[in-house]
C-alpha cells in the first residue's frame, strides 16, 4: 500500500461566505466521502479542515512572516500534523523542519466543532 | 457637586490616555480573548464616568477600572458556562467553571502589570508590520479604528479589516499572550521597537498631507517608548530608541516656519531646541552605548546626539558622524542608512565623492521609489553647479513626494536651479 495526501483547493471566499445550509451540505458530503473510501478498498488515516490562509504563518530560513507560503516555483511536497501549546511552540517546531529548497507554512487546524 | 462632575470627566479622560494599556492588558488575562477584553474595558470606562460622578474619583483609578472590566469578563464567562450547561448538546462540555468575581476592595493594589505581554502579542512576527502598528495603536494606545485610519491616511474600512484580521489570527493561530524568553527576546524586542520607531517617523515627517509633523503620532510614539523604558529599564536598545526619539523631537518647533515652510537642519534656530529633551536623550545614549556591542537604535541615537550637541551645522563633528554611520552599516546594512551616510560623506569629503556613492546606491535599485534618493542627488548636483541635472532630479523627487511642506521646499529649490 502507498500513502497519499489529498489536498483540497477551494475558494476561501466562497467557503467563508456560504450559508449554514450549504455548510451542512458540505459537511454531509465529507461524511459520505469518508464512508465510501473503504468500499473502494482504501483506508483514511486522517484529515482536517484548515483555518483560512489569513491565519497562516510562513517560515523561511528562520524568518517568520505573516501569510501563507506563496512561491509558484515551489510545490507542496509533504506535511506533518503536529500538536503544540501555541503558535510560538509550533513555529519552533517549524524552524526545525527540514525544507532546504524552500520553506514551510504553519496553518492552524480548524476545530469546526468549536466554530 | 458640579466640581465633582468635572473632576470625574477629567479623571476618566486622563485614565483613558494613561491607563488604557494597563487596564486592557490585565483584563485580557482574565477574558482570554482580546475582543471580549476590549468590550469589557470600554464598558468599565463608561461605568466609571457614572460611578465617579456619584461617589468621587477612587484613589487608584487604574485598579478600579481593571477590577470592573475583569468582573465583566468573568460575568460573561459565567453566563456562557450556564449556557453550556443548559445546551450541552450544542457545545463542547469540557469548559472550566468560571472563577468567582474579583472583589474590588481585595484587589486594589495587587494587579500585575501585563502591558509587556500585550505589546509582544501586538508585535508578534506572525502578524504583518502594518497590522502590528495598527494593533499597537488600538490595544496599547486605545485609539479607535477611525483615528488609526486617519493617522495612516487609509480608508476606515481598510483599517477595520486589517485590525479584525489580525485579531482573528491571534485567536485562531493561538498567538501566545506572554513576554518572550531571553533567547528570543532580542529579535522579538527589535520588532516592538521597530513598530514604535515607525510610528515616530510617520509623525516626525508625515508621508502625506499639509503638515510636516503629525504631533499626535509623535506624542503617542514618545509615550510608548517611555512606557517600554519604564517596564524594561535595563534593555539598552529600549534606552537607545527613547534617546533617539527625544533627541530628534527636541528639534520639532524649529523644523518649520510659522507659515509651514520647511527648514533644513542647517537653517534651524538651535537656541530653540528643547534642552531638557536633549539632556535626557543624551543620558540615555550613554546608557545605550555602554557594555557590549551597541544595537542599531543606540547608534542612531548617538548620531542624533552628535547633531543635538553641535553648536552649529558647520561645527558639527562630521568625522565622528561618518564613523557612527560606518558602525551602523556594519550591524544594520540598510540602503536608507547608506543614503543618510552620504550627507556625512559630503561634509567630510565634498559633493563629488558623495554623489558617486549616491549614484552607486541608485544603480543598485534598492531605493527605487524612495523620495530622499533623488532629493539627495539633486542637492549634490546643485552644489556641483550641475543645474540642469539637479533640476531633473528635483522633478523626480517632487513626483515621489506627497507631503506638501516637502514639496514646497523641493519646488523652491527647483526654481533656484532653473534658468
Amino acid at each position: 500500500m502507498a500513502q497519499y495526501l489529498i489536498l483540497i483547493y477551494e475558494s476561501e471566499e466562497a467557503y467563508l461566505g456560504a450559508t449554514p445550509e450549504v455548510r451542512q451540505d458540505i459537511s454531509a458530503a465529507h461524511t459520505r466521502f469518508a464512508e465510501q473510501i473503504p468500499t473502494l478498498g482504501a483506508t483514511m488515516l486522517g484529515g482536517n479542515a484548515l483555518q483560512p490562509t489569513a491565519t497562516a504563518t510562513s517560515v523561511r530560513v528562520d524568518i517568520v512572516t505573516d501569510g501563507p507560503f506563496v512561491e509558484t516555483k515551489e510545490a507542496l511536497g509533504g506535511y506533518y500534523l503536529i500538536e503544540a501549546t501555541d503558535l510560538d511552540q509550533a513555529l519552533a517546531v517549524a524552524k526545525l523542519c527540514p525544507a532546504r529548497f524552500g520553506g514551510v507554512e504553519v496553518r492552524p487546524i480548524w476545530d469546526l466543532a468549536a466554530g | 457637586m458640579n466640581n465633582q462632575f468635572d473632576d470625574a470627566s477629567r479623571a476618566v479622560a486622563d485614565a483613558h490616555e494613561r491607563e488604557w494599556a494597563f487596564v486592557l492588558a490585565a483584563t485580557v488575562r482574565v477574558a482570554d480573548d482580546i475582543d471580549l477584553a476590549e468590550e469589557c474595558v470600554q464598558d468599565a470606562y463608561v461605568a466609571a464616568l457614572d460611578a465617579w460622578r456619584r461617589n468621587g474619583v477612587p484613589h487608584n483609578p487604574a485598579a478600579w477600572l481593571t477590577t470592573t472590566a475583569r468582573n465583566r469578563a468573568l460575568d460573561t464567562h459565567r453566563r456562557n458556562a450556564v449556557l453550556r450547561r443548559k445546551l450541552p448538546q450544542l457545545v463542547d462540555p469540557t469548559g472550566d467553571a468560571a472563577p468567582d468575581v474579583v472583589r474590588i476592595e481585595d484587589n486594589i493594589d495587587s494587579i500585575e502589570d501585563d502591558r509587556l505581554r500585550l505589546v509582544f502579542t501586538c508585535c508578534h512576527p506572525a502578524i504583518g508590520r502594518e497590522a502590528q502598528v495598527a494593533l499597537t495603536l488600538r490595544l496599547i494606545c486605545g485609539l479607535s479604528t477611525a483615528e488609526i485610519a486617519q493617522a495612516f491616511l487609509v480608508p476606515e474600512p481598510t483599517m477595520a479589516a486589517r485590525v479584525t484580521r489580525a485579531k482573528k489570527k491571534i485567536s485562531a493561530a493561538k498567538i501566545p499572550y506572554r513576554v518572550p524568553e531571553s533567547a528570543e527576546l532580542p529579535d522579538r524586542l527589535d520588532a516592538v521597537l521597530t513598530v514604535v520607531h515607525l510610528l515616530f517617523t510617520t509623525g516626525h515627517t508625515s508621508p502625506a498631507g499639509a503638515q510636516l509633523v503629525r504631533s499626535d503620532l509623535v506624542i503617542r510614539a514618545t509615550s510608548l517608548a517611555r512606557m517600554l523604558h519604564a517596564l524594561m529599564p535595563d534593555e539598552r536598545e529600549v534606552c537607545g530608541l527613547l534617546g533617539l526619539i527625544l533627541l530628534t523631537d527636541a528639534r520639532r518647533d524649529t523644523r518649520v516656519e510659522p507659515d509651514g515652510r520647511l527648514l533644513l537642519l542647517e537653517e534651524q534656530d538651535r537656541s530653540r531646541w528643547n534642552r531638557e529633551l536633549i539632556t535626557e536623550g543624551s543620558a540615555l545614549v550613554v546608557q545605550a552605548l555602554s557594555g557590549g556591542v551597541a544595537g542599531r537604535f543606540a547608534i542612531q541615537a548617538a548620531i542624533a546626539a552628535v547633531h543635538a550637541e553641535a553648536p552649529s551645522y558647520a561645527e558639527t563633528d562630521w568625522l565622528q558622524l561618518l564613523g557612527l554611520y560606518d558602525t551602523l552599516l556594519g550591524i544594520w546594512p540598510s540602503p536608507v542608512v547608506a543614503l543618510n551616510r552620504c550627507v556625512a560623506v559630503l561634509m567630510v569629503y565634498g559633493p563629488a565623492i558623495a554623489l558617486a556613492q549616491v549614484d552607486q546606491l541608485d544603480a543598485s535599485g534598492k531605493l527605487a521609489g524612495y523620495r530622499y534618493l533623488p532629493a539627495t542627488r539633486a542637492d549634490l548636483l546643485r552644489r556641483l553647479d550641475r543645474f540642469a541635472d539637479a533640476a531633473t532630479a528635483y522633478r523626480q523627487a517632487i513626483t515621489l513626494t506627497d507631503n506638501e511642506a516637502e514639496r514646497d521646499f523641493l519646488f523652491r529649490r527647483l526654481a533656484e536651479v532653473s534658468p
